[in-house]
């Protein structure tokens, strides 16, 4: 058991940092602890524990700007939102099903690092699209800034996109700032039956490419398949855009329709990946491609391996479940990928998180960009050591 | 006389042109080097035009071989680089340096692929941004970030200054359109990054050279995002006889939850021009215009319109006016996106682009035309209300060495005041060298020095675009800035 260090402002943890630097102390940086299984287990001295950092420290509904400490938890900050009919557009997604977790609760910041996003992404963005200001304790205990409070920025290098996914390996994340969209008032899904996955995919495309703005598209293989479409806005705009939806999709069927609550049960559990979750000691993979070829590739990794899997994101993405043996399927599903996408290890025990590349390696010359700029933040090595490539 | 200085030129450098002018053909064909004087005069300024350099050579590559080959000598001969595209950047970022090669890309024009099943197509860099949509429009798809500057302007320059324009309140800026890239580092590796799917992989490189001001690499190739267009769209023109009931209208209709697509703003200098040029209809008699567009079916239309136009009567609007037709509509949009070049036939201006809080937009301007007075300089705005994106065009006499050192320090001061409210210096032009000396009051030097040393990993001689972006005082040494990238 390593120590754990709670810093309550950005200023103790700044000198926390400078001090682990001078010692060459490596630190597992943790906020609310929902995603620790979320890429290679590192071997740490210490461990930050981001919930003393915790608050809204500016909400303007008018300007659609929240800023929150970085160990908010999510739950807060949405919350927050609600009470004035908003939303985090990017839909974040709840690690907590796929890891088998009944408490805890994920943190803002942890969504920021991580860019954590669900099906919506399609139509809104990520995470990182929604990102907007950072506050950051690099790995010399230095506080940095990128970004702001505006939502249009372009002052100096986005900094704050590079932290957006960077996992914790960059810098400590101390406070994060989102742009924030007005909450639909209501949301239908049309729900089609039995399509194969690759006419499922066909119709998610077409009605992607139509005017009428879904914001999920996602397909559920199974007996029968499900194929759902989702739609929000005013009440007044739904019944149009479902009317003309199912008549240009009429050779895949007639649709089911869910209304609001019905759809948001649908939408949250897909997001969640909580059709993949259990059985719990299968290994999960998600796996992210162009949505033309999602169905091909589901199908060539299927054909070598007991797999199971689910489609969001029009076929683009690839929630895959399959047994946590060996390389738990690494080198197939890299290979019917063909280097088109990328595939990610969200689940797995430790010791194969560490034996197999949880991200998807990456050419030389970006691995090399990679270990200059973490160089820069990090020298030490001292940030979430090896949690996304070994050695960086 | 003019206030931003630019670096010394090499001597070395200028007294090997002749060798490096024969180097480069072992690269290029004699028609892609631009030697002569003359020829060069036309790469000497871009839409800073205050500020003009002669390069030393310029070069027009028409593959990303040819990129590679030419970066890969720079970088072994130490020569300095500036990329361009077309040349509209109002913030110098295309400016030449004296000994630096200028390397355009608008050789590189094509459309590679388009993918209306995935929503995607691929473009060498080179291509127009307006040539992106026009490729796609027959399918009923475009291409969404559009600067005012489309007809002109390329997607290489649009990707190294993350731009953005009317309708990115709805669909984002450049960052948010674009899914991968084709680029080439400065030891003449190209890399791919991203791709036809959502997310890129790894570090997001796609995040970090959007914006980067060809400074980091050069891009040969983009992949964007490709949208199908709404089934329709109109404007609705807000007049009102107040600036601060404007901003607060603008507020109002956000708070709303109604998002439109553009909330575009003009002050009664800029209507007048714009309409003397566009004949949109704008009515002449009210001191702050907003045109509203929104989109949808007719009916989503009719009601979006209802909702707004229920909110704008509460702030008693001087003129209230929806668009009848599409004609109308066009001529609205027109003279909003021909504005700059409206002003700029009546006076030289410089165009500020710092962005703020909407809440502070009453304050905001009323302070601007008061510092604007105190230099004695007229102003004319012109801007993106829904996402705070101020665009003072504070006009000059180009020719009075006076007027010039005066409007920099005017526009020094609104920017000054835009960060003080909790904005930013720039908020889709970038920084090139008009605010380059103003970013320490956006940032601290931990800030910018973190910002360097990543220069200095992807540029360790900082070749690339090196006159740009940073303060010139307090620059790391090139060695000093990071680690040279492995080939
Ligand atoms: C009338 C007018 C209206 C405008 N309206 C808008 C607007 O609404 N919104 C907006 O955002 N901007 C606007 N602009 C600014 C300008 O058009 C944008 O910044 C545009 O993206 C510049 O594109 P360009 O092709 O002209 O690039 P250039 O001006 O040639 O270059 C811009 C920068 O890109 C770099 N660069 C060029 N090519 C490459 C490459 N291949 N790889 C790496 N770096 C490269 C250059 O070094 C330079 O730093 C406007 C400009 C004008 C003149």
């Amino acid at each position: 058991m390593s120590d754990t260090v709670r810093p309550e402002t950005e200023d103790a943890l700044a000198a926390f940092v400078a001090e682990a630097d001078s010692k060459a102390l490596p630190l597992d940086i943790r906020g609310g602890g929902t995603k620790r299984a979320l890429g290679r287990p590192t071997q740490t001295g210490a461990t930050i524990d981001l919930s003393g950092l915790t608050g809204i420290t500016l909400y303007e509904p008018s300007e659609l700007v929240i800023a929150a400490r970085a160990g908010t938890p999510v739950a807060d900050v949405e919350a927050a939102l609600a009470e004035n009919g908003q939303h985090l557009a990017f839909e974040p997604m709840d690690y907590r099903h796929l890891y088998g977790m009944n408490g805890g609760s994920s943190t803002i910041g942890a969504v920021a690092a991580c860019n954590i996003s669900g099906p919506r992404r399609i139509m809104t963005g990520a995470a990182r699209d929604s990102l907007i200001g950072v506050r950051l304790v690099n790995g010399k205990g230095e506080a940095v800034k990128s970004g702001g409070r505006v939502m249009k920025n372009v002052t100096g290098y986005d900094l704050v996109k590079l932290m957006a996914g960077a996992h914790g390996t960059l810098g400590i994340l101390t406070e994060v700032t989102f742009k924030v969209l007005p909450k639909p008032e209501a949301a239908l899904t049309l729900v089609y039956a039995g399509l194969a996955d690759e006419k499922a995919r066909e119709a998610m495309s077409e009605a992607l490419g139509s005017p009428f703005e879904i914001t999920g598209a996602a397909h559920l293989p199974g007996d029968p398949a499900r194929t759902l479409l989702r739609i929000e806005g005013f009440p007044q705009s739904l019944d149009y855009r479902a009317g003309e939806l199912t008549r240009d999709l009429k050779r895949f069927g007639t649709p089911e329709r869910l209304e609001t609550e019905a759809s948001e049960t649908e939408w949250q559990a897909i997001r969640d990946v909580v059709p993949l979750a259990a059985p719990t000691e299968r290994a999960v993979w998600r796996i992210s491609t162009a949505p033309t070829r999602g169905p091909a590739v589901a199908a060539a990794i299927s054909n070598r391996i007991d797999a199971a899997y689910y489609f969001d994101w029009g076929g683009g993405l690839i929630w895959l479940a399959c047994a946590a043996e060996g390389d738990a399927g690494a080198a197939i599903i890299r290979e019917a990928l063909g280097g088109k996408g990328h595939a990610t290890l969200v689940r797995a025990p430790d010791d194969i998180r560490a034996a197999v590349d949880v991200f998807e390696p990456q050419p030389d010359a970006l691995m090399a960009l990679t270990k200059g700029v973490k160089t820069t933040f990090d020298p030490g090595g001292i940030l979430n050591p090896g949690r996304m490539y070994a050695g960086v | 006389m003019t206030l931003i200085a630019m670096p010394e030129a090499d001597p070395t450098v200028l007294a090997r042109r002749a060798d490096i002018v024969k180097e480069l053909k072992r690269f290029l064909p004699e028609t892609s080097i631009i030697v002569s004087e003359d020829e060069r005069r036309a790469y000497d300024t871009d839409a800073l035009t205050a500020y003009r350099q002669l390069p030393m050579v310029v070069v027009l590559p028409e593959t990303t071989e040819q990129v590679s080959e030419i970066l890969g000598f720079c970088n072994a001969e130490g020569i300095k680089v500036v990329a361009r595209g077309a040349g509209t950047s109002l913030a110098g970022g295309a400016l030449p340096a004296e000994d630096a090669i200028v390397i355009g890309v608008s050789k590189m024009n094509q459309v590679l692929d388009v993918d209306f099943d995935n929503r995607t197509a691929r473009v060498q860099a080179g291509i127009t941004n307006i040539g992106i949509s026009n490729a796609v429009a027959h399918a009923g798809f475009f291409y969404a970030p559009d600067p005012s500057s489309q007809l002109a302007c390329t997607i290489a320059g649009n990707v190294a200054m993350n731009s953005g324009g009317a309708h990115c309140l709805k669909y984002g800026v450049t960052t948010n359109n674009v899914l991968g890239v084709k680029a080439v580092l400065i030891d003449g590796t190209v890399v791919e990054v991203g791709g036809d799917w959502l997310d890129a992989a790894g570090y997001d490189w796609l995040g970090l050279l959007i914006g980067s001001e060809g400074q980091l690499a050069i891009v040969t190739e983009v992949t964007v995002r490709l949208l199908r267009t709404a089934e329709g769209a109109r404007p609705i023109l807000l007049g009102f006889d107040r600036v601060e009931t404007a901003g607060a209208c603008v507020s109002d209709i956000i708070a709303s939850g109604i998002i439109p697509v553009a909330i575009e703003y003009m002050d009664k200098p800029a209507i007048k021009v714009c309409e003397s040029f566009a004949h949109a209809g704008y009515p002449l008699d009210v001191e702050a215009l907003l045109i509203v567009e929104v989109e949808g079916s007719d009916d989503e239309i009719e009601f979006y319109l209802d909702k707004i136009t229920a909110i704008a009567e509460k702030h008693a609007p001087q003129s209230l006016k929806v668009s009848q037709s599409e004609a109308e509509s066009a001529a609205i949009w027109k003279g909003r996106k021909a504005a700059f070049g409206a002003i700029g036939r009546v006076s030289d201006y410089m165009c500020m682009d710092g962005t703020i809080p909407t809440g502070q937009l009453p304050h905001v301007l009323k302070r601007i035309s008061e510092i604007c007075e105190s230099y004695d300089l007229g102003v004319a705005n012109i801007f993106h209300a829904g996402d705070g994106n101020l665009h003072p065009l504070v006009l000059y006499n180009m020719n009075d060495p006076a007027e010039m050192v005066k409007v920099e320090e005017c526009g020094a001061e609104i920017l000054k005041l835009c960060v003080e409210v909790g904005g930013c210096l720039t908020g889709e032009h970038g920084v090139g060298i008009e605010k380059r000396e103003l970013m320490t009051h956006q940032f601290d030097q931990v800030d910018l020095d973190q910002q360097m040393a990543l220069k200095g990993v992807f540029d360790p001689q900082w070749l690339l675009n090196p006159a740009k972006v940073f303060p010139l005082a307090n620059r790391p040494k090139p060695a000093q800035t990071g680690q040279r990238v492995a080939a």
